[in-house]
């Protein structure tokens, strides 16, 4: 009988390195600037580590195929080491190879590492590219704005939200975002934004405008993963451990079977139900302290504050405008700039995530820093909502 | 009992204002503004003679009659590819049965008038229901006066001997290589002659012999034709044949110049089919198509042309109209400026030929999946149903979609990908009788456009592959 990964994994240590346009440096200085912090968190050395997993998504414009990056690199002593690319979820990909490696007791000590170089395209947004040879045959020539914003159609239509409202929620969703990241020193975009800058920005695909959409960086960021038993003897008493690691991944049915509605994410549904009974939470909204959501898009987070069991369905809307997950909020959401903000170099972005929420338990997050967060949850998505991968993890101390 | 059993036809919603061709040329040719008057017809980005030919085919026959048609003749000047039948795929795209005979015409604005007389040959050869497509998407100069007459568009006309609604009388044809203009292989525009030499040397003197042996061929009087099809870029030249025929100037039939304009090779069956629309039964039909030399063909309407009607028709389709008086985008849609499209545009995304024929089904026929154990209709056809409470595998069949209509489900307009035309309008479509599909909109009305808006399906062009110099085709959804 299987018992899921809760308490099993603890995080020795992470690091994540300055997101942005790094015009300066290539992958492999990203992925060492991330390492040398979380190595240096975790105090062990480079040799303990007895395996790797390592996330990059686009390799058209990025650190091309394998794990072979990652470990000359760092120059890894010869361990293995694993290339995985699910979308954006890759970075939480990365780290749950690493986790049920640690938890099986095939090896002690292991590293979950993403990063992605994005910006050697020559323009803005994601590469445009194939989406596989079938595929080409007939998928629209979306964007990803484009793909997200269908998110949009849908929850208008099944909830009855004119799109004033709608525009003016997503809006207040970005500015939140903002005001984070421009206390976080690592994030990509650091300026406060107002809500009519927001409505009345170009329209990237209707109805998303510039600031509904993320930024898009260069990054990495990584984590230390051990057993509870290693930890300790190690020193560390009380580390962060993972209560909940899970995927979802649409078949089919979202895209061809008229029983969904194009309003919501069920993957994401099915995972945070998952993950919640891998983790024994019962109310999210009243245990998840705070979390770190794939706002590719601001439509995107105020979807999925519902597909959470955050907001309760349809009210999502009005939670945004009343504040409820802004950093003075019931749940804050994104108080590290998210995605919109701290950037999303695709790979990186799941142990981004990680990275805050582990900063935060353990009252290291300066000047953003909440009151006393007990469980934190990161989520990604990587896809189209008619066809993705959703990842769930909920974190707090062991 | 031999002919029309049904006809059809297509012109492109854009009517590009004759006053912009005008006005953007007339810096350099202002006699230009003398032909400024009126509209013509152009090609959305993704249209070209052969998805013309596929939506004229389908205004004429419905889906359950094609499976009755055995040979498909497809005239134009201006096919896509010029060595990959094109017929074939405009058969495949109608769903034609795998045995109907496919061939391609060309090289002549008489091409069609000759698919045509092939369609009946093969009628009379034993065939029971054949088809003849003219369709044309003309390159042009810009600033030339064949820019300010042409139009683009497709018309099609049914040939069997079961419930004829016009009967076929007889045909004759003069050949003679009278050159008024001309385009060699591999060069992009047509190279044209003076217009009043064209008209004494060539209309004048070739039409006539045409018409006067088929007269006589058919034992007909020259006062007993009621409609006389003559088109031509000139405007005057079809009444000063009809007169010097002896035909009344009444029956000389409207050429739609200012509407649609001269539509090429795909001309004479578009007016053919415009005057079937309204010719009472009795009435005879001169249809002629003029090009190195001289088609004629007879045809008499019987009790049956007031019923069998095509679903849109030319009168349908001129009303189906959006003006167009951006210059500009003219140029761009006819690939006759070198136009920033952006570093997106540079994806190579090449189509493989053996992947291409694996999907063939779905891609030219846009037939799906309908799984035979639960009925669900699915997109794409795969060896899973996709149904959750089913799941069975191996149970699909072929489902023809490409007639189905449908409604948005979800939509967006997109300003940041690659796209001919931006923004890129894409999203779910719901079928009205079951299955859904993300795909491309096109011939979008950006002000009416929403959830629900009902649309119908349309055989597109998806992409241009530059490197290669391949097109690829693809179903796209249309609000109808």
């Amino acid at each position: 009988m299987a018992t899921g990964i809760k308490d099993k994994v603890v995080i020795l240590g992470m690091g994540c390195s300055k997101f942005g346009e790094r015009w300066d440096a290539e992958p492999a200085q990203l992925m060492a600037e991330a390492f040398e912090e979380c190595l240096a968190d975790a105090g062990i050395s480079k040799n303990e580590i007895e395996a790797a997993w390592f996330a990059s998504a686009i390799d058209s414009v990025n650190v091309g195929p394998s794990a072979l990056p990652l470990s000359m690199a760092l120059r890894l002593p010869n361990i293995p080491v694993t290339r995985v690319e699910n979308m954006c979820a890759s970075g939480t990909e990365a780290l749950r190879g690493a986790a049920y490696a640690v938890a099986s007791g095939a090896v002690d000590i292991a590293l979950a590492l993403g990063c992605e170089k994005l910006k050697d395209t020559g323009y803005g947004g994601l590469p445009q590219r194939t989406r596989g040879v079938t595929n080409d045959m007939h998928y629209p020539n979306l964007s990803a704005p484009g793909s997200f914003a269908q998110l949009a159609a849908g929850y208008r239509a099944a909830h009855g939200v004119n799109k004033t409202d709608l525009k003016r929620a997503m809006a207040h969703v970005s500015v939140k975002s903002h005001a984070n990241g421009a206390k976080n020193p690592k994030a990509h975009l650091r300026r406060e934004i107002s809500e009519d800058q927001a409505i009345n920005a170009p329209m990237i695909a209707e109805p998303i405008g510039l600031y509904d959409c993320c930024g898009v960086s260069d990054g990495a960021a990584c984590a230390i993963v051990t057993r509870p038993e290693i930890a300790r003897s190690l020193g560390r008493e009380n580390p962060v451990a993972i209560k909940a690691l899970q995927v979802s991944v649409s078949n089919g049915t979202e895209v061809g079977h008229n029983s969904w509605d194009g309003s919501h994410l069920l993957t994401t549904r099915i995972a945070a139900q998952r993950a919640y009974e891998e983790a024994g939470v019962k109310n999210p909204r009243e245990e998840i302290s705070l979390t770190e959501v794939h706002d590719c898009f601001s439509i995107t987070e105020l979807v999925t504050m519902e597909d959470l069991g955050i907001a309760p369905e349809g009210r999502a809307v009005h939670e945004v405008l009343d504040g409820s997950f802004d950093a003075d909020g019931k749940v804050p959401c994104q108080i590290d700039g998210g995605l919109k903000c701290f950037g999303h170099p695709i790979g990186a972005s799941g142990l981004r995530m990680m990275y805050e929420l582990y900063l935060q338990i353990q009252h290291r997050a300066g000047d953003r820093q909440l009151g006393d967060p007990v469980l934190g949850l990161s989520h990604n998505l990587g896809g189209f909502p008619s066809q993705n991968v959703a990842s769930v993890a909920i974190v707090g101390l062991l | 009992m031999i002919g029309i059993t049904a006809y059809g036809a297509y012109i492109p919603r854009l009517r590009l204002q004759r006053d912009a061709i005008g006005q953007a040329n007339a810096w350099f040719d202002a006699s230009l503004a003398s032909l400024a008057r009126g509209e013509r017809s152009m090609c959305n980005w993704d249209e070209d003679a052969l998805t013309m030919a596929v939506e004229a085919a389908r205004d004429a026959v419905d889906a359950a009659a094609r499976a009755d048609v055995d040979a498909l003749f497809l005239a134009s000047t201006t096919h896509p590819f010029l060595d990959r039948q094109n017929s074939v795929i405009v058969s495949e795209a109608l769903n034609l049965p795998q045995s109907a005979r496919t061939l391609d015409t060309g090289g002549s604005q008489r091409a069609a008038t000759g698919a045509l007389q092939c369609a009946i040959d093969a009628v009379r050869g034993g065939c029971d229901s054949t088809l003849a497509v003219g369709s044309e998407h003309r390159r042009t100069r810009t600033g030339s006066r064949l820019e300010m007459l042409s139009g683009d568009a497709a018309a099609a006309v049914v040939i069997g001997s079961d419930r004829v609604l016009a009967e076929f009388v007889d045909a004759h044809s003069v050949a003679c290589d009278f050159v008024d203009h001309f385009r060699m292989d591999g060069v992009a525009f047509d190279y044209d002659w003076e217009e009043r030499w064209v008209r004494d040397e060539g209309f004048m003197k070739l039409v006539p012999p045409a018409v006067v042996g088929l007269l006589e061929k058919a034992g007909v009087t020259i006062d007993e034709i009621d409609h006389f099809i003559l088109p031509s870029l000139q405007a005057r030249v079809p009444a000063a044949v009809a007169k010097h025929l002896g035909l009344a100037p009444e029956t000389v039939v409207d050429d739609l110049a200012d509407r649609c304009g001269q539509t090429g090779v795909a001309h004479p069956l578009l007016l053919l089919a415009h005057t079937l629309e309204r010719a009472a039964p009795g009435e005879r039909i001169l249809v002629t198509g003029f090009g190195q030399g001289c088609d004629a063909l007879l045809f008499r309407a019987t009790e049956a042309v007031t019923s069998v009607r095509p679903k849109l028709g030319v009168s349908g389709w001129l009303e189906r109209r959006v003006p167009e008086s951006n210059y500009a985008r003219f140029q761009a849609f006819n690939d006759l400026v070198e136009r920033e499209y952006g570093k997106r545009a540079e994806a190579d995304m090449p189509t493989p030929m053996s992947a291409l024929f694996r999907n063939r089904k779905m891609v030219n026929s846009f037939l799906v999946g309908r799984c035979t154990k639960c009925g669900t209709v699915q997109f794409p056809k795969a060896v899973y149903c996709v149904n959750p409470e089913c799941g069975a595998a191996d149970t699909q069949a072929d489902h023809p979609m490409a007639d189905e209509t449908g409604k948005v489900k979800t939509w967006t307009a997109d300003r940041l990908t690659f796209d001919m035309s931006p923004p890129a309008y894409f999203g779910m479509v719901e079928f009205d009788a079951g299955g859904r599909a993300m795909m491309d909109f096109t011939d979008v009305e950006p002000e009416s456009f929403d959830v629900g808006t009902p649309v119908a399906i349309r055989f597109r062009i998806k992409q241009f592959d530059k490197h290669r110099g391949f097109r690829r085709y693809f179903w796209k959804a249309s609000p109808t």
